[in-house]
């Protein structure tokens, strides 16, 4: 079960290794997403310091659900899917495998920039420090459910706007305490509250969203 | 003997075939006393209830407002039941009930938000806030949405069902922070008046109509759902001998033949 685990992380990093401008394509959607927000909205440093916790959460979480979307998609394409489920027991390792590779090859980049965009939008340090983490907590989240609804959409038309419409409204709990951390340091007040909340909602979908999504890749396959 | 005739029956309703009539001559029943319901929830709500001494007669949208919010939540969960039963137990009808469900639950959220955008406007001054409860409710629009969109998408009507069943069951535990953000998150909206615990906090005469108008849209939402679900079931089985015969002698109540 570990065995396939590490072996189908490495499997999807080494291809993001080979395919360099597709594997940076979500994070470049972040860059442009989050840019657009002073054009639109005004170069006003202190408008800018309040909306920053939530444009960030937002385009992190739309650049992870347009990322998630070629999660199994070629794999179902050339065949290497159905093989792949036909080890047994490994279900769950293989679903785990492509959430952990998902979130290493899109979240944890969003993570490590996230500094530059809060010093583009006029954060305060720790204000800064609070995005990285509810960051570091949150985008496994987004990881773990945009792997649901990948495997649901799998093959599907129009799959895309399809999975955004299924399960952006399960990813609001995280959005809420995510950006909500930011904003409770940057108003001076304790963040705590958030950070547990956000925890426990990572737990509870750590558990239970590896279990639905190997529930739909089956319906999807067979 | 008596649990094996017990259990034959309840497999008996499972059957389109034995559902397609017996619903077709509950749907009338169903929508008549919805009309009758509603008829005497809404003389009592507007015109035998007392004027509120803050809200003057605005309130009286709740009437319509809280059914409209319980129904919506009530139908998701139901949903999701019949959606789950039909996935676990490979039960053709009740993913078909799943499916009929839907349209009716999110009908009515839009109902409760839109009445509830109403309600709003003169008692708090504003079509919309961002309080909890509203944007739960919104988001239940959403799930439904979602819901009605992934089971559309797939045109294999079996993976639809198992896939709908899945997302139902997933955005299930949305139902209940609904409820409970009310108490998370201190905002704007009241808190609950009804409560099962404790005596309840309006005239005995509100209550009795906000009971009516319930009641009232159960009785619609099993009339809407029955009729809908006889069209899916309809269309599903086309080539089974017994949609033959329910096209073939629609006025006949043909006995059932599984």
């Amino acid at each position: 079960m570990s065995g396939t685990f590490a072996v189908v992380v490495a499997r999807d990093l080494r291809l993001a290794a080979r395919r360099r401008i597709d594997a940076a394509l979500p994070i470049a959607f972040f860059t442009v997403a989050v840019s657009l927000f002073p054009l639109g909205v005004g170069p006003e440093p202190q408008t800018l310091r309040q909306i920053a916790p939530g444009v960030v959460w937002v385009a992190a979480l739309l650049a992870a659900m347009l990322s998630v979307t070629q999660l199994y998609a070629t794999d179902l394409a050339d065949g290497s899917l159905e093989q792949m489920l036909l080890v047994p027991d490994a279900r769950i390792a293989i679903v785990v495998a492509k959430a952990v590779s998902h979130w290493l090859l899109t979240g944890l980049p969003l993570v490590v920039a996230a500094p530059v965009f809060g010093l583009m939008f006029d954060m305060s340090p720790e204000a800064i420090g609070a995005l990285v983490a509810s960051l570091l907590v949150g985008t496994p989240v987004l990881s773990l459910l945009g792997n649901l609804g990948a495997a649901l959409t799998l093959g599907l038309r129009s799959g895309a706007v399809l999975l955004i419409l299924i399960i952006v409204p399960l990813c609001i709990p995280a959005l809420i305490f995510g950006a909500g951390a930011v904003a409770a340091v940057d108003a001076g007040q304790s963040a705590r509250g958030h950070y547990s909340l956000l925890g426990a909602v990572l737990i509870f979908t750590a558990v239970l969203a590896p279990l639905a999504t190997a529930a739909a890749l089956r319906i999807a396959t067979e | 003997m008596t649990t094996a005739n017990h259990r034959w029956r309840l497999y008996r309703f499972a059957s389109p075939a034995t559902f397609y009539p017996l619903a077709g001559k509950l749907v009338p029943w169903f929508a008549a006393v919805a009309a009758v319901l509603a008829a005497w929830g809404l003389w009592l709500g507007m015109l035998r209830a007392p004027t509120d001494a803050t809200q003057g007669d605005s309130y009286r949208i709740i009437f319509i407002h809280v059914p409209a919010a319980w129904m919506s939540m009530l139908l998701y969960v139901v949903m999701a039941f019949w959606a789950a039963i039909g996935w676990a137990f490979n039960a053709r009808l009740a993913s078909v009930v799943a499916r009929a469900i839907a349209p009716t639950g999110a009908m009515f959220t839009f109902v409760a938000l839109w009445t509830g955008a109403l309600w709003g406007k003169p008692t708090w001054g504003t079509w919309w806030v961002w309080d909890a409860r509203l944007t739960s409710e919104l988001i239940l629009l959403f799930l439904y949405g979602g819901y009605l969109a992934l089971v559309s998408a797939i045109d294999d009507p079996r993976r639809g069902d198992r896939a709908g069943a899945l997302l139902a069951i997933v955005g299930s535990v949305n139902v209940p922070i609904i409820y409970f953000s009310v108490v998370w998150w201190n905002t704007l909206h009241q808190g609950a008046s009804v409560s099962v615990t404790t005596a309840p906090k309006m005239a005995a005469v509100m209550l009795q109509a906000m009971l009516l108008m319930t009641l009232a849209f159960w009785s619609y939402a099993f009339a809407v759902i029955f009729v809908r679900a006889r069209a899916i079931a309809l269309e599903r089985d086309n080539r089974a001998a017994w949609a033959g015969a329910a096209v073939g002698r629609t006025a006949a109540q043909p006995e059932a033949t599984t």
